[in-house]
């Protein structure tokens, strides 16, 4: 029994009427109106960028149950090659974009086959390791120009059309690649494959024993997780015109899972909101810029002693308590 | 014969050398951790920040209440695990009953913390911490001249390592200890306090940790950072040794030690990532780790 027979016949879709798609529009209806209502393009392209890497990284803790500490390598890694594409080669945005994003699913196939051979805590290890390899590579390649990181990457015309110097054709081109991933993640979590993933996560052996390659399962979803970050670091590197050994560091990897735990895991729009506060939180934060570090720790802290299911899975406990 | 393949034998025992005191390190820290996996079931990613917090212990005790390092190697774990012990009192307590990832993210905050603060008042330069005068001088084993220091630390890491080995493994408490990791309600039924045991034994994983840092402090400088680098490199030990014998944690945390130090020798651009590379290696041969069990 190889199919998929169950997925099938499981209503993917809740009963009662689904709203979700309004939520989506209006989510980015307010990023698109965003800078015209005083916010910083800079910062929202930061934000979304963060968002995306945190969405991607969701798809694997929170609909997977895989918690990874090394997604910093398909984010560095995809910076990187991306910057490097742009800057050496001379390639388009959308190409070194392209080819950043290959990189990191390439990445994503060797390192999640290595580390879905183990499970809970051990996986959280291998990845944290994987991804401290993948920082010394860095460190060590010449290309990346060590501390200082490859600089002044050209942004270019996208397509050889629009020329993305202009902030704002920047901030839409960011806002479109962020809707194309998050919509993917969204579809990809409502079909039949997202719903075997969810029950592998609840019960690995018995989702084995209805026919599941249980195995496969996990190494697509961490091939597309790593992707999908892989995408927000190498369009991160065309937005900041920047590739550094930070993008590939393991506390870009606390970073994710923080975004990821404040905002709620395994929620739709939690990702989105958690790398919000902590992009504006560091922001609005730089006065205190040593504190940061500490305040991030107290942050994971009182998130998990206090609210594990983070903002949007609060909120929605609370609205649905409302309702009754 | 002063050479080994091809390589001065004064280069090769020196990094032999380094290489069995990273691993006493690797071993006395991988240790700390699998005694707390055993029991707790939860990876103590504060691990790496409570060495560093020995080490400044060992450090203040010396410069503002010129207490030497002999006291320091017992105040320092002791302070430690005390604190430690308060740590799973009031906050991973609550977590046994989820889980297990949860006690992960908590410890990676609360090693943020305390890794922050230290930061703040200390900068990322270290502090030296000066080495008693009793370890002054070398030995001269004729092909090479031996710290005395270093030779201590390797001598006295193996020491506890097997101590803790035998305690567990060959006393009355330990037998509690283990039976307690394979069904702690059953032994609660016998009337043993399993809260309690719990609680001590995370301080005993914190305080070994904590005199690891404090034999590293005339080693190494004392500094903030000197925890967060270590501790990923000691997680990548104990997926090549698996968490199921404490042995194992031992004979893995030396060997991988040697290792390192020999890739200094012959390929040394790779030596910061040949233990990752073998934890790929076990990984595609024996998933479970060298010594471990599936479970």
């Amino acid at each position: 029994m190889a199919s998929a027979p169950l997925a099938t016949r499981v209503p993917t879709v809740p009963a009662r009427r689904d709203r979700t798609g309004l939520a989506i529009g209006a989510m980015v209806a307010l990023f698109a109106i965003g800078p015209w209502i005083g916010v910083y393009p800079v910062f929202l392209m930061k934000a979304l960028c963060f968002a995306l890497f945190a969405c991607a990284f969701n798809l694997l803790i929170g609909f997977g149950g895989l918690l990874s500490f090394g997604h910093a390598m398909f984010f560095g890694t995809a910076s990187y090659v991306c910057a490097y594409a742009a800057k050496t080669w001379g390639l388009s945005p959308e190409l070194a974009i392209l080819a950043g994003t290959g990189a990191a699913a390439v990445l994503g196939a060797i390192a999640g086959a290595l580390a879905i051979r183990r499970q809970g805590i051990y996986f959280a290890m291998i990845t944290l390791a994987l991804a401290q390899m993948a920082y010394f590579f860095y460190l060590q390649a010449p290309f990346t120009h060590g501390e200082d990181g490859i600089q002044g990457v050209p942004r270019g015309r996208l397509l050889g059309l629009v020329d993305l110097d202009a902030p704002l054709a920047m901030y839409y081109f960011v806002l479109v690649v962020f809707t194309a991933g998050f919509l993917l993640i969204f579809r990809v979590v409502r079909s039949p494959f997202g719903q075997a993933l969810k029950a592998i996560r609840e019960n690995e052996p018995r989702a084995i024993s209805l026919g599941y390659d249980a195995d496969r399962y996990k190494l697509l979803a961490f091939i597309l997780s790593a992707t999908l970050a892989g995408l927000a670091g190498a369009t991160k590197a065309i937005v900041f015109q920047l590739a550094s050994l930070t993008d590939v560091h393991w506390s870009m990897s606390g970073e994710v899972v923080l975004m990821t735990l404040l905002g709620g895991m395994g929620t739709l729009f939690g990702p989105v909101v958690g790398a919000l506060v902590i992009v504006s939180l560091e922001n609005y934060l730089s006065v205190f810029s040593q504190w940061v570090t500490v305040i991030t720790g107290v942050i994971f802290v009182a998130c998990v002693l206090a609210f594990r299911r983070g903002i949007v899975g609060e909120l929605a406990a609370w609205w649905e308590r409302a309702r009754r | 014969m002063t050479d080994i393949f091809g390589i001065p034998i004064q280069a090769f025992a020196g990094q032999l050398l380094i290489g069995l005191i990273n691993g006493a390190f690797y071993a006395l820290l991988s240790l700390g951790l699998a005694v707390i996996f055993g029991l707790l079931n939860i990876i103590n990613f504060t691990h790496g920040a409570q060495y560093m917090l020995g080490a400044f212990c060992a450090w203040f005790l010396l410069e503002k209440a010129g207490i030497g390092y002999w006291w320091a190697l017992l105040v320092a774990p002791v302070v430690i695990g005390a604190l430690g012990m308060l740590i799973e009192r009031t906050m991973l307590a609550r977590l046994y009953r989820l889980d297990h990832l949860y006690g992960l993210l908590l410890t990676f905050g609360l090693a943020l913390i305390f890794q922050g603060i230290f930061t703040n008042f200390f900068g990322s330069s270290g502090q030296p911490y000066r080495l008693p005068d009793e370890f002054a001088g070398a030995f001269n084993l004729g092909f090479m001249f031996l710290p005395k220091y270093r030779a201590w630390v390797i001598v006295a890491s193996a020491l506890v390592c097997l101590g803790t080995w035998f305690v567990i493994e060959r006393t009355k408490l330990g037998a509690y200890l283990r039976a307690a990791t394979e069904n702690p309600a059953l032994v609660q039924a016998f009337g043993v306090n399993v809260p309690r045991m719990i609680t001590l034994t995370y301080g005993f994983g914190v305080a070994l940790a904590a005199l690891a840092g404090v034999m590293a402090a005339p080693i190494y400088q004392v500094n903030p950072q000197m925890g967060a680098n270590l501790i990923i490199v000691v997680f990548a030990v104990v997926v090549v040794g698996g968490m199921g014998s404490i042995l194992g944690a031992i004979v893995t945390g030396f060997s991988l030690g040697v290792v390192e130090g020999l890739t200094k020798v012959f390929y040394p651009e790779a030596s910061n990532t040949v233990i990752f590379v073998v934890m790929v290696l076990v990984l595609l041969v024996k998933p479970a780790g060298l010594f471990g069990r599936e479970r």
